[in-house]
């Protein structure tokens, strides 16, 4: 069964048309990654994909666990499973971090029909996960993402990845802004979430993260829908060649 | 309910002049409409009042009759036909109901949502409470507790009778009996409120709130409290509920007085929730308060917090008289206006004493149509030297149709002293909603989440147990505020 499939896509924002009739199916416990120059679409497609309002569909559809998701609300998406870790995390001044955790735990938790962490348990849960991705507790006191470094922004992100266990997640940029040792802490903290039954959309500009996400299939993006896809090789090759070969034949 | 047949009574007693409209027939329980000094004069003999009360009531009519109501404030309301309102009228009779299931459904969804335990949801759905909830036993603990430390804490008429000589030393004044239109009204016509009397060195050993207050009933149209804090006392006093509270009366006129002795410190604390209306601005309370503190001891220090959300107008500038050397004078608010609500609340610092400081933190919220002003005052008058102020309005817009003002009034004749002056305007933006969205929240959840940062310096000043409250009753006024 698939977990995600999005079939023959078509989008624009205001009259420039973005995604062309893009196509991928992501099974259970399966990594994608979308690889792609500038302006391809790609942050376009996880925006669409997590329900941000701005886009129009035209055509397609996307389907989570068989529900269509293009009906549902942005919350509604999050609560069925889905997970877009930002490329540019929003910043919440007045909230800080542990104030923010505890609300979507909880509102998370309460859609599930579990009950509400208490105060005691909550922050248990979190300094566990937190450490994985060495998070101080001292940055979960300061607001959200305000005055936080690249790095400290896309720790922060994939922390809400491993609280909110999604079905599916999308990281969207996420090697951005982050030197090696961010981007290895990072890597890490994502392929110590990986299991069978969920599924990755890694989306980026360049090979280097999928040295520390190794992922199943590769799709090359130019103008709005997979051009080709393969195996880790692929990632490789672009890597090497750039995408000017795919952006010709395109 | 034993406490309708008995005021009724009292009202029998008191006046002959009305005794024949006051028939066994519970459904009339008004006095006429109008103002008039025999309104006064019944509503001072229904109150069993001393003649020197009575006499203050009737300086103050003479005087309201010239006085003009006032037009500075930015809000806009029909004009106020102060004739064709009710000034005394007993607890009403209507139809008690016998359980929670008789009441609006809204209602209870609103209480369930601030997470208002059952029993408490009664008392304020107007159940009959005698039969559930044991409301006499938990007062009478609370008042011997009070009582071992001397301290008075009783409905204001009462205080009128049992402690004359406090209640004629400070009435009126802090705000004189002339102070404005609306406080000179309530002067002539208050019906009860609060008397508080912390003795010398005593800290108050519980937050004192109105709740526990008894005849708290229907008594919200013209209350007036007093308290004093003597010298080196603390006190830290509660006002209102977060619970909607309705109310058939749509003007409201409530006076507070504060004062503070050397080396003492008053707290008060308010959560007000008045019927705002409805979407479109029909009915709803306005609201005119008069609230005033004077530290008049020196190191003595009056603090303010205020979570504004309900009424339809709200007139109000809570303040202080900073006239003891080294007192110390503190206003925190959140207002929060939605749909057609109008605001225009904010403070006064008087600074009179030297070394005396003041810190001023308001959070404005504007959604809908509504309109949201800071008004506040800082006056350094020439014996305050070295004196320093520090206010810090913030506004928040929601949403494209609502306004936000900010008019500050500050004025130093004294070269020595410091003030300082920080606003800010800013908007929640689509982007904050969808990365809340996204993480699952719903856009009521969102909001309050973005909110409740907003007001955090604010919030943190309430007491506990009202915090948690206020936070939750922050995201429901602003529910369907968004989108």
């Amino acid at each position: 069964m698939n977990l995600l499939n999005i079939n023959n896509l078509h989008a624009s924002i205001g009259e420039e048309k973005i995604l062309n009739g893009l196509s991928l199916k992501i099974n259970p416990g399966e990594t994608h990654a979308i690889m792609g120059p500038n302006g391809s679409g790609k942050s376009t497609l996880s925006y669409i994909l997590s329900g941000k309002q701005d886009y129009n569909i035209l055509n397609g559809s996307v389907t989570l666990k068989k529900k269509n998701l293009l009906d549902l609300n942005a919350d509604e998406r999050s609560r069925l499973g889905l997970f877009l870790a930002f490329q540019y995390p929003v910043e919440l001044p007045g909230v800080t971090g542990m104030t923010f955790l505890r609300t979507i735990i909880n509102s998370s938790r309460l859609s599930k029909g579990l009950p509400e962490l208490d105060g005691i348990e909550l922050v248990k849960l979190v300094k566990e996960k937190a450490a994985n991705l060495n998070i101080p507790q001292e940055m979960l006191k300061r607001f959200v993402n305000v005055g936080f470094s690249g790095g400290e922004k896309k720790r922060f992100e994939i922390l809400q990845m491993s609280l909110l266990e999604p079905s599916i997640a999308v990281l969207d940029e996420t090697d951005s802004g982050l030197d090696v040792d961010a981007l290895k802490i990072v890597g890490n903290g994502v392929n110590h979430f990986k299991n069978q039954d969920r599924g990755f959309l890694v989306i980026t500009h360049y090979q280097r993260l999928l040295d520390y996400i190794i992922p199943d299939f590769v799709h090359i993006m130019v103008n709005g829908k997979i051009y080709e896809s393969g195996g880790p090789d692929l990632a490789k090759q672009v890597e090497k060649e750039g995408y000017k070969r795919f952006i010709e034949d395109a | 309910m034993p406490i309708q047949e008995e005021t009724i009574d009292k009202v029998n007693l008191a006046t002959s002049k009305y005794k024949y409209g006051f028939t066994t027939n519970l459904a009339i329980d008004k006095a006429p409409k109008g103002l008039n000094e025999d309104i006064i004069k019944l509503i001072s003999s229904k109150k069993e009042e001393p003649e020197w009360m009575l006499k203050w009531r009737l300086e103050a009519f003479e005087k309201w009759k010239r006085m003009k109501e006032p037009n500075w404030a930015k809000v806009n309301y029909p004009k106020i036909d102060f004739q064709d309102i009710y000034y005394y009228a007993a607890p009403k009779n209507t139809e008690k109901i016998k359980s929670l299931d008789e009441v609006d459904p809204e209602l209870l969804k609103t209480y369930e949502k601030l997470g208002i335990p059952l029993k408490e949801q009664e008392v304020l759905a107007g159940v009959a409470v005698d039969a559930v909830f044991d409301s006499v036993s938990v007062v009478t603990t609370f008042r011997k507790k009070l009582a071992e430390k001397g301290v008075i804490f009783c409905p204001i008429s009462e205080a009128i009778k049992d402690y004359p000589d406090l209640v004629k030393k400070y009435i009126g004044s802090v705000v004189p009996q002339h102070d404005n239109y609306f406080a000179t009204l309530n002067c002539s016509v208050f019906t009860d409120g609060s008397f508080v009397y912390i003795p010398k060195g005593v800290k108050c050993p519980m937050e004192l709130s109105t709740y526990f207050r008894i005849n708290e009933k229907n008594t919200g149209q013209f209350e007036r409290t007093l308290i004093i804090a003597d010298e080196g006392s603390y006190v830290s006093y509660l006002e209102g509920c977060t619970a909607p509270q309705r109310d058939e009366n749509q003007l409201h006129a409530a006076v507070v007085e504060l004062v503070a002795h050397k080396n003492s410190e008053i707290k008060y604390s308010t959560v007000q929730n008045w019927y705002p209306g409805d979407k479109n601005g029909k009915g709803g309370i306005y609201n005119f308060v008069t609230k005033r503190g004077a530290c008049l001891g020196d190191s003595s220090k009056i603090s303010w917090t205020q979570v504004e959300t309900g009424s339809a107008i709200t007139w109000k500038y809570p303040s202080c008289v900073l006239h003891g050397d080294n007192s110390v004078g503190e206003f925190y608010s959140v207002a929060i206006t939605n749909n057609m609500q109008q605001a225009d609340t904010g403070t006064k610092m008087i600074h009179l004493g030297a070394n005396t400081s003041s810190t001023i933190i308001s959070k404005g919220i504007s959604a809908g149509k509504s309109q949201n002003t800071y008004r506040g005052k800082v006056l350094m008058q020439p014996g305050a030297s070295n004196a320093r102020n520090f206010t810090q309005c913030d506004s928040l817009l929601i949403g494209d149709q609502c306004g936000a003002h900010t008019i500050p009034y500050i004025t130093s004749k004294n070269p020595s002293s410091n003030i300082e002056h920080e606003a800010t305007t800013s908007k929640i933006s689509e982007d904050q909603l969808f990365y809340c969205l996204s993480r699952g929240l719903s856009e009521e959840e969102a909001v309050s989440l973005i909110v409740n940062g907003f007001c955090k310096e604010v919030m943190k000043e309430l007491p506990m147990e009202f915090s948690v409250e206020a936070q939750k009753l922050i995201g429901i006024s602003l529910e369907g505020s968004v989108g």
